[in-house]
């Protein structure tokens, strides 16, 4: 069975290369300021023992005051995973990093969470609506939307 | 213990062979001088093949007991349909067992299933390729009104009658079967009073 790393025990080991990088963490996940995500998310991927090389799903909730974007990353290797969070306290306009350059499988589902959620990620290739249809009022997902 | 080269087998091939040559021979033997084809229909007088009916009977009998749906099955209706196709059901009892994958080969469409707005535009689209003279019946209660989904979504159609008009509505979540073939038979009986041929017309010529 896949083994669920602590996020306190990788929470330390990001400190000590990216000081300043995790707002909160816990046995079961760690949250990232998203100024850090993409060098955070580049080190998960790349640095060996880690080598969380398979991204299982992108997803994002809505808390009223932030959104919080959750990243559940496996590594196929040593069969280990973690789930990395980051939170966009910004409801206008928010914007968050995107993770297409490092895992291809975030392609449709950052679409999914611009649609639904109206997030949009910086350095997507394609960074539009998927489900619905272009002229759609709002964002659907969102607590506030009638 | 040692096996012969001609008892190979739990029986002797060999005597198969002879079975098998003997049924071939048994044929041969009784076989007969070239039968003649039956063709003395052909002289009989024409009198006895008339029936008398009228133009309009006839042609409603004719599109009503060959209806060949388009595929357009958006959702889960979609398998009440394949049952209804299946051997347990059967709709070929009611010459309409040919799914068509051409909308244009088709002139009844079942719309088993919910409906988005953004595949809407392709069942319009679908529903314009079909040949006239053509039928729809709204299958399920997402067809007829957007069921469950009508008063809360922002992104389900309210009904297939917004977008194509319906001619038979079949209530259930899914509908069974039977009703479904039910909703077909009331089809059948609608277009059955249909009036093709305007007498008036031809008679005014």
């Amino acid at each position: 069975m896949t083994l669920a790393l602590s996020g306190k025990e990788i929470a330390s080991q990001l400190e000590e290369k990216f000081p300043d990088s995790i707002v909160e963490s816990s046995q079961d996940y760690l949250v990232v300021k998203n100024d850090f995500l993409l060098d955070v998310a580049a080190f998960l991927k790349n640095t060996p023992g880690l080598d969380f090389n398979y991204l299982n799903y992108v997803t994002a909730i809505d808390y009223y005051d932030h959104f919080e974007v959750v990243y559940m990353l496996s590594s196929l290797e040593h069969n280990h995973s973690l789930v990395m969070k980051t939170r966009c306290y910004d409801r206008e306009n928010p914007v968050l990093p995107s993770v297409v350059s490092l895992w291809q499988g975030a392609d449709f589902q950052e679409r999914e969470i611009y649609d639904l959620m109206g997030i949009k990620f910086e350095g997507h290739p394609n960074m539009k609506r998927i489900f619905l249809w272009e002229g759609f009022p709002g964002h659907p997902l969102r607590k506030d939307y009638m | 213990m040692e096996v012969s080269g001609v008892r190979k087998y739990i029986y002797s091939d060999t005597e198969l062979d002879r079975e098998e040559g003997q049924i071939i021979e048994d044929l041969k033997a009784n076989s007969q001088p070239t039968i003649p084809d039956p063709d003395q229909w052909l002289d009989e007088k024409p009198e006895q093949n008339i029936l008398l009916t009228t133009v309009d009977w006839f042609i409603n009998w004719g599109r009503r007991s060959s209806l060949w749906p388009a595929i357009c099955f958006p959702a889960c209706c979609a398998f009440e349909l394949i049952a209804a196709n299946g051997p347990r059901f059967d709709l070929a009892r009611f010459g309409m067992e040919i799914l068509r994958a051409s909308p244009r080969q088709a002139d009844l469409m079942i719309t088993a299933g919910t409906l988005t707005w953004k595949m809407a535009p392709n069942v319009r689209r679908i529903y314009n390729q079909m040949a006239e003279p053509k039928w729809v019946i709204a299958m399920g209660a997402c067809a007829i009104s957007g069921g469950i989904f009508a008063s809360a979504s922002y992104a389900v159609v309210p009904g297939y009658n917004h977008i194509i008009p319906v001619d038979v509505y079949v209530p259930g979540c899914p509908p069974r079967p039977e009703a479904l073939i039910y909703g077909i038979q009331m089809l059948q009986k609608k277009i059955a009073q249909k009036r093709n041929v305007d007498i008036g017309k031809l008679v005014r010529r």
